[in-house]
């Protein structure tokens, strides 16, 4: 099956991006360097294409509870307006995909999903329906998606776009009429770094595109270096940190899972996995020296192979080599050492915390 | 357009090998480095281990990917270039004058089976 391909593909050929295949779309990996476009987002603003992601709709007189069913955050009786991070589970506590939850109303909520997923959940979510009064659509298709990240992303979001946004607050939304269509503007973002994503046809993401282009102010910035960011600030990745087969609390993601809420489904596996222990987590590991640990390279301490890199780098912002693993329980506490096998060598490490680099949100 | 000189042998992975008497000087070509883009860690062998022409011996890595290197020739690794293991990015700077390692040659007639420079940037067209 060839890639699907956003609203911005023909402008990201013009800027010479080069393009891989990521969740299933033709997408741009840099533009120009990627440490480049991270110290843009890091230092100024940069504007990421992510029209990719997915977008489902659920209506009607049982929305919440609906959300409530299928979601391990706990959005009862939350202001309209508001944003919640959080997993959708398999009942063995796998995870079907994290994802974002916007409150519209008590009857109308707007799941943002990982493209890679889209068919997958949705197919998920529309079965789990059943038997609720709510309505499901999947409108990935209606929606573009600009996200403009960085300490000068409010002033870029306010002047370039005209958008006012200086009073919305870390993870609130809100809808604004824009040239004769509804757009969605939110606080929010995947860099650790401010930031807004915005919302809406394809035709006002690309005039939307287009005007931050010729001012100038925000730098094109390729899924390079939005894979550098997320995981600096240790920022989950479906695929890597989080998967069928791991559960939220494996990846360190319990304050996610409201596990005084009353029902989800999950809970019970959730439930038991902390009654019972766990064993195996998600940890962060530096490394003296400079040799890159990849995904999928082992985790080794004495001769046994412990646990597995899910996602690695050389820090662009700290220079330190630095990887998150999936390790046995074992070796999962702070200061204990592990080594990680890169090419033909075992390099020695220490667990740590999975935040390589401190977050600078605007709360 | 890739810079190629004169007088030293080519692989199709695209290292080069610069033969001073006894002893080769192995890197990566410009071209490859060019593909590549910027270099933040060359994975270099130790001092006495033996390479093995079309076998890997170590790795140049972006900060996406690592890219195996494939030894163009056989020897004994005498010296391996330390300024690489602070300044991988030198890498890009100067790619001809970075070698990766010096290779004491175990069979000089292996040279035969690379490419002079201009078979090289034939491929790099």
């Amino acid at each position: 099956m060839s890639d699907k391909r956003t609203c911005l593909y023909e402008r990201h050929l013009e800027l010479k991006a080069k393009m891989v295949s990521f969740g299933g779309f033709e997408m741009p990996i840099q533009y120009s360097d990627i440490a480049d476009e991270h110290n843009a987002v890091r230092k100024a603003c940069g504007v990421f294409d992510v029209s990719h992601m997915g977008e489902v709709l659920v209506e009607g007189r049982e929305a919440e509870r609906f959300v409530q069913h299928i979601f391990t955050n706990d959005v009862a009786g939350a202001p309209e307006g508001k944003i919640f991070y959080g997993m959708m589970l398999h009942p063995h506590g796998g995870t079907v995909d994290d994802l974002l939850v916007y409150k519209e109303s008590d009857e109308r909520f707007f799941l943002v999903i990982n493209a890679a997923n889209i068919d997958k959940d949705y197919a998920w979510i529309e079965e789990q329906a059943a038997g609720f009064d709510v309505k499901t659509e999947n409108q990935s298709e209606y929606y573009g998606q600009l996200a403009v990240q960085g300490p000068k992303a409010e002033e870029v979001v306010e002047k370039v776009l005209g958008l006012p946004c200086q009073e919305l607050v870390f993870y609130t939304f809100k809808k604004l009429d824009v040239d004769g269509e509804t757009i969605i503007l939110s606080r929010t973002g995947y860099t650790g770094e401010d930031g807004f994503e915005i919302y809406g046809s394809h035709a006002f993401t690309q005039r939307s595109w287009d005007k931050l282009m010729a001012s100038g102010e925000a730098k094109p910035c390729g899924l390079g270096c939005r894979d550098t960011l997320r995981f600096e600030v240790g920022l989950p990745l479906y695929g890597d940190e989080l998967t069928d087969d791991l559960s939220p609390l494996e990846a360190g993601l319990g304050m996610f899972a409201k596990l005084d809420k009353e029902e989800f489904i999950g809970k019970e596996a959730l439930l038991r996995q902390k009654a019972e222990g766990l064993t195996r987590k998600i940890v962060g590991i530096e490394l003296e020296g400079r040799a890159i640990p990849r995904h999928g390279y082992d985790v080794v301490v004495g001769d046994e192979v412990v646990g597995t890199v899910t996602t690695g780098y050389n820090s662009i912002s700290t220079g330190k080599s630095v990887c998150m693993a999936l390790v046995d329980i074992a070796y999962a506490k702070l200061g204990t050492p592990v080594q990680v096998r890169i090419h033909r060598k075992l390099h020695n490490g220490v667990v740590t915390k999975k935040r390589f680099y401190d977050k600078s949100y605007k709360k | 357009m890739a810079k190629v000189i004169e007088g030293l042998y080519y692989s199709e992975s695209h290292e080069y090998v610069r033969v001073e008497g006894e002893y080769g000087y192995v890197g990566i070509t410009d071209y490859a480095q060019s593909q590549l883009g910027n270099v933040v860690y060359v994975d270099m062998p130790e001092e006495d281990d033996e390479v093995t022409a079309g076998e890997e011996f170590g790795a140049v890595e972006s900060v996406k990917a690592a890219s195996d290197l494939f030894s163009p020739v056989s020897g004994t690794v005498v010296e391996v270039n330390s300024a690489l293991e602070d300044e991988p990015e030198l890498i890009n700077q100067d790619a001809f004058e970075n070698w990766i390692m010096k290779v004491r040659l175990s069979d000089s007639s292996e040279l035969e089976n690379l490419l002079d420079a201009e078979a090289y940037a034939k491929i790099c067209e």
